[in-house]
């Protein structure tokens, strides 16, 4: 899958360059964001600006991440959803779980 | 079947990278529909979800992820009603019997079943002849 890396203020952002995120290719993902809590990365900010479809899986990799950020005690925040993406967070109160910034500078301002 | 009705019916291997294709398909449909009313964009994505959650469970579970496999899907539009019927000659793995998801447990798994039944009015598993379906309609206003 198509993911760009970059490294801001020591966050790492995850730009997920896919228009799907499915059970296709979301565990690609998983094990990246898997990969670099486990280097000791802290916080992870993962942007969605490009995802127009994202299924059960693709919410279950970055469930897995943000698993992965506190028992390493990291963060995983999100950043720029479209909104039927952002509606598939609230069909599975998911919304309540995750923090969720309109954009990627105002996510970078809250880590 | 009425003369207004669309039927598409498709085969592909049992394999994730063919989810995209479907769920393109399942949004064209949803656009060229002419008596709904509704926010079609939402419509489409529905289609597009729930057709690669039922596909995604036909090929990592009814079918065990066996790349020689078969999935075949069936859409149908008629009378004001979208059917979608998912097949598979796998040993069958039934949907009703999927607990809803435990929303104060961050569970990685076990959300695709309950986003089908969410959007879905009616869904049902059934055994056919040489295998499985997965029957599930929704009624277009």
């Amino acid at each position: 899958m198509n993911l760009n890396i970059e490294t801001r203020n020591e966050v790492i952002i995850i730009y997920v360059k896919e228009e799907r995120l499915d059970a296709h290719n979301s565990g690609d993902l998983k094990s990246e964001m898997q990969r670099l809590f486990e280097e000791g990365k802290k916080n992870i900010l993962v942007d969605l600006h490009d995802v127009r479809f994202i299924d059960s899986s693709g919410l279950g990799a970055l469930v897995s991440g943000f698993k992965n950020a506190i028992s390493h005690q990291g963060n995983l925040k999100l950043a720029t959803l479209q909104t039927q993406v952002k509606s598939m967070f609230e069909l599975t109160r998911l919304h309540r779980v995750f923090e969720i910034f309109p954009s990627t500078a105002e996510a970078l301002e809250n880590f | 079947m009425e003369k207004r009705a669309i039927e598409v019916d498709i085969k592909v291997p049992n394999q994730t990278r063919y989810l995209s294709l479907i769920g393109r398909i399942g949004e064209d449909i949803a656009k060229e529909l002419d008596k709904f009313g509704g926010d079609r964009e939402t419509l489409a994505y529905h289609i597009n979800l729930v057709l690669t959650e039922a596909m995604v469970n036909a090929i990592k579970y009814a079918n065990a992820e066996d790349p020689d496999k078969m999935v075949h899907i069936m859409i149908t539009i008629a009378d004001s009603e979208l059917t979608i019927r998912v097949y598979d000659d796998g040993q069958g793995f039934d949907i009703n019997s999927i607990p809803p998801p435990d929303f104060e447990k961050l569970e990685d798994r076990g959300r695709g079943v309950f986003i089908i039944k969410s959007i879905m009015d009616s869904v049902r598993y059934r055994k056919i002849d040489g295998g499985n379906v997965l029957e599930m309609s929704k009624r277009l206003h």
